[in-house]
């Protein structure tokens, strides 16, 4: 390993061009005191101990714990369900276990991620790594700017150390021989990378070279980049906002808060100034595998066609495919999901349309088996609430019950329970469109109540019971379709974002990428080379040191030896440079480790 | 693939596969065979052998006593494992049968777990070419073996299409530079047990030095590099491991903001990559912390791996479930 340490630096003063690191990084000098406990402590006053904090706080062990903490407390939102990712299993959690999820909600488990502990650690490691970094910046910054350090008296105490004595050609002087050679090498150096100085004198002559300065910036740009994300993440979070709506084939919807299903804004988010503009799903197409084929019934190449229409009249088509959402005006909308929305009429005794609409049912299996409700207020001598069960391909079950077996329309049936009563709405109660409670209403048709349930085909017409009206199934195909394709309309469930943070965090992300690639890969090593003449020969020594791990230091040295001695004149022997023995060390099996 | 019949080609790829989970079961025993072996030469290189101390620079008291044949000796220069030899041809062997078997499944999208061991003995077979790492090669076969044997049996599902969500080229991508990742954390492990074991022989060998304690027992670990050798590479292979672990949470991410609108929602998968990503920043970091350089940081990495692990089977059950777009469930 020719890793090395602050211990063994040439230099113990404090070397400008070193990464300046917490006092417990493996490459920076013991303090002397360290490890030594028989020393009395002065008493602390208010400041050092805010100091001592601090310097604490930004320790390399600290940033260890904290990150290890994190790891550790994230893990508990993986076991229990989280109200952000998955609100349904939160409500199932509490149904399961009455007893213990209280206690689990008390100590934020369900909503792990934004509890004061979860927050409390990563603000910490934050708020320990911003420590860190500024005053590393600075000091980098300086060491951006400074000179490669003084060449060390006893180049031979470094781990990577060769050298070759050569003899002065007749004629000419040590001295020269020597200069010149340092020259060379430094230009060398130079060429590769090397940042250098001339460190001359006391009979000798040397360079001084560093490289790799790049390795500390992208440490530091790496962390940087880290806050970045979080504060993106933290304020584009504000001006985000995402809602969602249900659109049925021919429905068009405006971009304004009324007309969403739901809405949730960030905190900085005016919801008078959405985006103006308007959207008609056109046409819903989905495929399915064919029966007989691996796969069968699986639905796919969903798409919602749609046509956008912007304030100033342009109208513009487009796709919403899942994984490609479509852009509108800076929002993006995905497709969530979708279903049948069949087309329900109701006239009432006299022959009034009281009801005209198509309506969501929500689909309750992957053959598209799906539930809705049709609620009808006014028109008839009691309100009417009726649940329907529609199968695109109806089949029946050993048992009686109706299924479907196949997600598109071959065998379309819709059938309904019907109540009559209150339906609970007169009051301004908000109630979902999806559900129907039907407490305190009278059940007339299905279940219990000796009328069978209503069950109607597209076209089909049935009375109500009670001589309350009919109810007509509408078939949407165009007219001359044969079979049922079409007969019933589709929904597409969108849902529109419009994320700030996105591109930022992506940003941030990368960035940290590329430092994270400099901070890994660059090495940052120093080399020297020294030549000092004795008479009428001239010793070259060649040393290198490691700042950080640098696996490859000593191949480099080897390169910058193999690169140096051509320009040299001829050794007083014949022999290769020496190596130390260190390096020789004993790896049976990978010769190749370094 | 038109014109063939994809059951048929199903059937061939599960032959394939099974046949290339034989291979590397013997590709398993070869190396297991020449693990043993390896503390048999230790015991006959004895006699051969100077031991000789080594203090290595800086850390003070470190004993390398690995057999050093004599240089003279035309008997063994390098050891020559025969058995780890024939575990890596079976490997070879087994790899090519694992990539026909993958192939022959379609796009190598249809079976996260096919194409992620396949890479993870790719991984390990591009590495051989460089550094000599035989020595896990017990390890790498074990876990090709448990990882595409019980994927086989437990998620083998036939052919069916790709679900839409799944039809992404950052998925593509995610899963393949998740595999890498894997394959390095999976080397970066086998090397920091190694080390362990390597730390705690040479303590050993250092007290037998210093006092009258007796030696430890000759075996594996002997043909093995030294410790610091072997934390060194450790770490190598985990911060290459990480870069690509990075670039799986950025995929993952761009995937999921496409897919769902949102980059990133804690939910399990992206947890547990999460957890995974800190665990190894912490490994790094305690690299370069005083005090945990060495057996504390190697159990990071370890750590580091069991999560991995975890995370690789939660993905499984976590990606069989996915069936939200094929209908509606507000």
């Amino acid at each position: 390993m020719s890793n090395s340490r602050s211990d063994l630096s040439p230099d113990r003063k404090k070397i400008v061009t070193d990464p300046l690191r917490p006092s417990d990084h493996a490459d920076s000098a013991p303090a002397a005191d360290e490890g030594r406990d028989d020393i009395t402590s002065p008493r602390l006053g208010p400041v050092e101990w805010l100091r001592w904090g601090w310097r604490q706080l930004t320790s390399m062990r600290t940033a260890l714990v904290l990150l290890l903490l994190l790891a550790i407390a994230a893990v508990p939102g993986s076991l229990v369900p989280q109200r952000g990712a998955d609100p349904n299993g939160v409500t199932q959690y509490f149904t399961d276990n009455p007893d213990l999820a209280p206690v689990l909600d008390k100590l934020s488990l369900f909503d792990v991620y934004s509890s004061p502990w979860f927050s409390a650690i990563y603000i910490l490691l934050f708020v320990s790594l911003i420590g860190c970094v500024l005053p590393r910046t600075k000091h980098h910054w300086k060491a951006l700017r400074a000179q490669p350090p003084r060449t060390p008296a006893r180049l031979t105490r470094l781990d990577d150390h060769r050298d070759v004595t050569v003899s002065v050609p007749g004629g000419q002087d040590a001295s020269a021989v020597a200069a010149s050679a340092v020259e060379t090498a430094a230009a060398q150096l130079r060429k590769s990378g090397y940042r250098v100085a001339r460190y001359d004198g006391r009979g000798a002559f040397s360079v001084s070279a560093e490289r790799g300065y790049l390795r500390e910036t992208g440490n530091l740009v790496f962390h940087i980049a880290l806050v970045g994300v979080l504060i993106a993440v933290g304020v584009g979070g504000g001006f985000t906002y995402t809602g969602q709506r249900v659109l049925v084939e021919g429905q068009a919807f405006t971009n304004s808060l009324l007309d969403y299903s739901s809405f949730n804004p960030g905190r900085f988010v005016n919801t008078d100034t959405l985006a103006p503009y308007s959207m008609t799903l056109d046409r819903f197409d989905v495929s399915y595998v064919p029966p007989g084929q691996p796969g069968s019934g699986q639905a796919g190449d969903f798409a919602a066609n749609v046509t956008t229409l912007t304030p100033d009249g342009q109208r513009q088509d487009g796709q919403v495919r899942v994984n490609h959402p479509l852009d509108v005006q800076g929002d993006r909308v995905y497709l969530l999901g979708n279903g049948y929305a069949p087309t329900v009429t109701i006239r009432n005794a006299e022959g009034v349309e009281v009801f005209h609409d198509s309506v969501a049912f929500l689909p309750q299996d992957a053959n598209m088996t799906s539930l809705g409700v049709i609620k009808v207020a006014d028109g008839m001598p009691e309100q009417l609430g009726l649940i329907g069960f529609f199968y695109p391909t109806m089949d029946t079950l050993t048992s009686g019950a109706l299924t479907s077996t196949y997600g598109d329309l071959e065998y379309p049936v819709l059938t309904l329970r019907v109540y009559a009563g209150d339906l609970g709405i007169d009051d301004g109660t908000p109630r979902s469109v999806y559900t129907l409670d039907p407490t305190g209403m009278t059940q007339i048709a299905g279940g219990d109540s000796g009328t069978p349930a209503l069950r109607l085909m597209p076209g089909e017409t049935q009375e109500l019971p009670n001589g309350l009206g009919t109810i007509t199934f509408e078939n949407e195909a165009p007219a001359g379709t044969t079979g049922y394709a079409g007969s019933v309309k589709r929904f597409a469930s969108l849902s529109i974002h419009r994320d700030v943070a996105g591109p930022w965090v992506l940003g941030f992300a990368t960035l940290a990428t590329l430092g994270l690639l400099a901070a890994l890969f660059v090495p940052r090593r120093r080399m020297w080379v020294k030549a000092t003449p004795h008479g009428d020969t001239v010793r070259v020594e060649y040393a290198g040191l490691a700042r950080g791990e640098d696996p490859t230091l000593a191949a480099a040295l080897d390169q910058v030896v193999e690169r140096h001695r051509p320009t040299l004149p001829a050794p007083t022997d014949q022999s290769p440079p020496s190596r130390p023995a260190s390096d020789d060390q004993s790896r049976p099996d990978t010769g190749k480790v370094d | 693939m038109p014109g063939t019949d994809p059951l048929l080609l199903d059937e061939i790829s599960l032959l394939l596969v099974w046949t290339a989970v034989a291979i590397y079961v013997l590709a398993f025993i070869a190396y297991a065979i020449d693990l043993a072996r390896r503390s048999d030469l230790a015991i006959k290189a004895k006699d051969e052998v100077v031991a000789r101390e080594l203090v290595t620079a800086g850390g003070g008291g470190v004993i390398d006593a690995s057999p050093r044949p004599a240089a003279s000796g035309t008997s063994s220069a390098t050891p020559r494992y025969l058995w780890a030899r024939m575990g890596t041809a079976l490997v070879a062997l087994g790899f090519l049968f694992h990539l026909a078997g993958d192939v022959l499944r379609g796009v190598a999208m249809y079976e996260f777990a096919l194409t992620g061991t396949l890479l993870v003995v790719a991984v390990y077979l591009v590495v051989l070419t460089r550094f000599d790492l035989r020595f896990l090669g017990a390890l790498i076969t074990g876990l090709a073996v448990v990882l595409l044997g019980g994927a086989t049996l437990a998620f083998h599902v036939e052919v069916v299409p790709l679900a839409d969500p799944l039809k992404s080229v950052w998925l593509v991508i995610h899963v393949f530079v998740a595999s890498l990742a894997t394959a390095l954390f999976a080397l970066a492990f086998g090397l920091s047990v190694m080390q362990l074991l390597q730390t705690r022989r040479e303590r050993k060998l250092v007290l037998a030095a210093s006092s009258d304690a007796p030696a430890p027992r000759r075996n594996f670990l002997q043909t093995l590099p030294n410790a610091d050798a072997l934390e060194s590479l450790a770490y190598r292979f985990a911060i290459v491991g990480f870069i690509f672990w990075t670039f799986t949470l950025i995929a993952g991410s761009i995937w999921a903001n496409d897919a769902w609108g949102r980059f990133w929602g804690f939910d399990t998968k992206e947890v547990w990559t999460f957890v995974i990503w800190v665990l190894y920043a912490g490994y790094i970091h305690a690299r370069a912390t005083r005090g945990w350089r060495g057996t504390r940081s190697a159990w990071l990495s370890i750590i580091g791996f069991a999560a991995v692990l975890f995370n690789f089977t939660i993905v499984n059950v976590f990606f069989k479930g996915l069936h939200a777009y094929s209908g509606l469930t507000t």
